[in-house]
C-alpha cells in the first residue's frame, strides 16, 4: 500500500520537493493500474457479486421486484434433465474443439514446417477464417449443411443416396458445430505451433538423426517435449474459448432441435430475453463460471509441470 | 515421393479450407429462381443481391457503427492497459504481483456469466444503445488480454534503460512517456490486430448492449436480416459476403502483422 501512504505524506503540506519526492518513488507509478482496476471492479467483479446474488432470486430480468428462494434455482438446475444435456453440450464444445484444432493445427503445422514451397499460402488460407465473425462463419456453413440444395445434400444426390438433414439431429448438430469452430480457429492453433516449431534448435533433431533415430522416434522425444510450452498455451486458450462458445451455435441452430445443441451460454440468453427467468439465467452463468475456471486451472497447471526448461 | 505426398496433402488442405468460401461466393451470385446445384458458378451475371442487401439492410450504416465502435474500443485499451501493465512489470511486489494474477484471471470471467447483471447495469447507467457504454464493456472484457501482452513485453526491455532516465533526472512519469512508450510499438501492433478483430467481429455484447437500429453492427444486422430473409439465401449470402469484405483486404495487405500478432501474443505467454 505504498501509493495509500505516499498520499498520506502529501495531504496538507503538498510542497514542491515533496510532490517531486512522491513522482520520483517507484510506488507513485502505481496509481497508473487505477483506471483498469477501476474498469474491472465496474463491469466484472460487481456484475459478477451481482450475478450470485441474482441466482438465488426469482427476478425475470425488468420487474423492481423480486424475492428471495434460497437455493432453489440450483435445486431446479439438478433436477431439469434439459441442464445435464446443455452441460454435455458445453463440454464437447469446448475440449472437442480442443482436440480437434490441436490435433489438427499440429499436423498442419508439421507439414507446413518444410521447406515446401507455397507454404505461405496455404498458411494464409488455413488461418483467413480466424479474420471472419464466427456469427457469419456460422452461417457460410448453413449453406452447405441445409436441407434444401445444400453442399453436402448436392453430393448425396449425385451419389444416388437420400439427403440429409445434417442439423435436424441433436447429436449430430452438437459434433457439426464442434467442426465448424474447429475449422475456423485451428489456424491460431497451427500459428502458435508453427512459432513453436521454429523455436527448437535444429541441433537437437540432426544430433538425434545421427544416432539413428527414427522420425517417429524424433517427434515423441524431442519435438513434442520442447513444444509444451505451446501446447499448453494453445490447448488452455482453446478450452477457454471452446467452452464460452456463443455465436455460431446462435447462427446454425439457434440451440434446435428443440434444447438439442444448446450450449450454456446459449442457454442462459434464451432464458434471460425469451424466458424472462433472469434469477435462473444467473444460477446457469455461474456454473458455467465455475466449469470454465476448473477446466481452465486444471488444464493449466497438468500441463504447466510437464513443460521442461532447454 | 515423401516430397510429392507432403505437396498433395497441402493442396487438399487448400481445396477443403477454400470449399466454404467458394460455395458462398456461388450463393451470392445466383438468382433465387436458380436451381442447379451450388458447387457450379453461374453462367450469368448477377449483382442484385448485393445492391439489395446494401439498401435494405443499411450494411453502410453498421459497417460505420462497427469502425466508431472498433476505433474508439481499441484506442482506450491499449492507454489503459499500458497504463497498468508498467508498473505491473517494472514494480513486481507482492501486492502488484496479486494485482497481476487478478487481472490476468479475468480472462476466464465468460460474458454471459455476467450477462443478466451486466445488462441491468448499462439499463441503470442508461447505457442500452449507446456507443459509450459498449466501448466500455468491450474495453473492459479485452483489458485482460492487453494487460497480459503489454506486461510481457515491458518485461523484456532492459530495467537499465529506466535507471538512466531517472538519474538524467526525468520523475517515474516522464521516463514512461518518453522512454518506455515509444518503444513498444512492435508489440502494439500485435495488440491493435487481435482487439480490433474480436471487437469488429463481436456478436454477445452488441446483441444485448445495441438494441436501436442506428447504432448495430454487422454481425447483428445480418443475424436479423438472415432470420427474416430465410428463404432467399443468396441474398442472405451475399450480406454475409460483403460484411467480411473489410476485415479480409485487411487481411490480405497487413498479412505479416495479422500472422506476427498473433503467434507471437500466444508464444510470450
Amino acid at each position: 500500500m505504498d501509493i495509500l501512504r505516499s498520499f498520506k505524506n502529501n495531504i496538507g503540506k503538498v510542497r514542491g520537493n515533496q510532490l517531486k519526492k512522491f513522482f520520483d518513488s517507484p510506488g507513485s507509478l502505481n496509481l497508473m493500474y487505477i483506471p483498469a482496476l477501476f474498469m474491472f471492479s465496474v463491469f466484472v467483479y460487481y456484475p459478477l457479486a451481482q450475478g450470485v446474488k441474482f441466482s438465488f432470486t426469482n427476478w425475470n430480468g425488468y420487474s423492481p421486484d423480486y424475492s428471495l428462494v434460497g437455493l432453489e434455482n440450483y435445486r431446479y438446475m439438478f433436477t431439469d434433465t434439459r441442464s445435464y444435456k446443455v452441460i454435455l453440450n458445453t463440454l464437447i464444445y469446448g475440449l472437442g474443439s480442443t482436440l480437434f484444432q490441436n490435433a489438427l493445427g499440429l499436423a498442419y503445422a508439421m507439414l507446413l514446417n518444410t521447406n515446401l514451397k507455397g507454404r505461405v499460402i496455404v498458411r494464409t488460407i488455413v488461418y483467413f477464417p480466424v479474420i471472419v465473425a464466427p456469427l457469419i462463419m456460422g452461417y457460410v456453413f448453413y449453406f452447405i449443411f441445409q436441407y434444401d440444395g445444400g453442399a453436402l445434400n448436392d453430393i448425396l444426390l449425385v451419389l444416388g443416396k437420400e439427403p440429409i438433414d445434417w442439423l435436424g439431429n441433436g447429436p449430430r448438430a452438437v459434433w457439426l458445430i464442434t467442426l465448424v469452430n474447429t475449422f475456423q480457429y485451428m489456424g491460431v492453433s497451427m500459428l502458435i505451433y508453427l512459432a513453436g516449431l521454429q523455436a527448437i534448435p535444429k541441433e537437437y533433431l540432426e544430433a538425434a538423426e545421427i544416432d539413428g533415430a527414427s522420425g517417429f522416434y524424433k517427434f515423441l522425444h524431442i519435438t513434442l517435449p520442447l513444444l509444451m510450452p505451446a501446447i499448453t498455451v494453445s490447448i488452455v486458450l482453446n478450452i477457454i474459448e471452446g467452452l464460452k462458445l456463443f455465436d455460431v451455435i446462435i447462427s446454425l441452430t439457434n440451440g434446435g432441435p428443440g434444447y438439442a445443441s444448446h450450449s450454456l451460454s446459449t442457454m442462459m440468453s434464451d432464458l434471460f430475453f425469451a424466458g424472462q427467468n433472469a434469477g435462473f439465467a444467473a444460477a446457469l452463468g455461474n456454473l458455467m463460471f465455475a466449469i470454465i475456471s476448473f477446466f481452465g486451472i486444471t488444464s493449466l497447471s497438468f500441463l504447466r509441470r510437464r513443460e521442461i526448461d532447454l | 515421393m515423401k516430397k510429392a505426398i507432403s505437396y498433395l496433402a497441402a493442396f487438399l488442405i487448400s481445396i477443403v479450407h477454400l470449399i466454404p468460401f467458394y460455395i458462398l461466393i456461388n450463393l451470392a451470385l445466383k438468382t433465387r429462381q436458380d436451381t442447379n446445384s451450388i458447387w457450379i458458378p453461374p453462367d450469368y451475371l448477377y449483382i442484385e443481391n448485393f445492391t439489395n442487401v446494401w439498401t435494405q439492410s443499411h450494411l453502410g450504416l453498421a459497417l460505420l457503427n462497427d469502425l466508431i465502435i472498433t476505433v474508439c474500443t481499441v484506442a482506450l485499451v491499449i492507454f489503459v492497459g499500458v497504463f497498468a501493465a508498467y508498473p505491473l512489470a517494472r514494480f513486481p511486489t507482492r501486492w502488484n504481483n496479486a494485482i497481476y494474477t487478478l487481472s490476468v484471471a479475468t480472462l476466464i470471467v465468460p460474458a454471459l456469466t455476467v450477462l443478466v447483471p451486466l445488462y441491468k447495469l448499462v439499463v441503470d447507467l442508461r447505457g442500452i444503445s449507446t456507443y459509450w457504454a459498449m466501448v466500455l464493456v468491450l474495453t473492459t472484457f479485452f483489458l485482460p488480454t492487453v494487460i497480459f501482452l503489454y506486461t510481457g513485453f515491458i518485461r523484456t526491455i532492459p530495467r537499465e534503460l529506466d535507471e538512466a532516465a531517472l538519474i538524467d533526472g526525468c520523475n517515474r512519469y516522464e521516463t514512461f512517456f518518453r522512454i518506455i512508450f515509444p518503444l513498444l510499438k512492435p508489440v502494439t501492433a500485435s495488440v491493435i490486430i487481435i482487439i480490433m478483430l474480436g471487437v469488429w467481429n463481436d456478436y454477445r455484447f452488441s446483441l444485448f448492449l445495441l438494441q436501436k437500429r442506428s447504432v448495430q453492427t454487422a454481425p447483428l444486422v445480418l443475424s436479423q436480416f438472415f432470420s427474416q430473409f430465410q428463404n432467399d439465401l443468396p441474398l442472405a449470402a451475399a450480406g454475409s459476403l460483403l460484411s467480411l469484405i473489410p476485415m479480409a483486404l485487411l487481411y490480405l495487405f497487413l498479412q505479416k502483422y495479422f500472422v506476427s500478432g498473433l503467434a507471437e501474443g500466444a508464444v510470450k505467454g
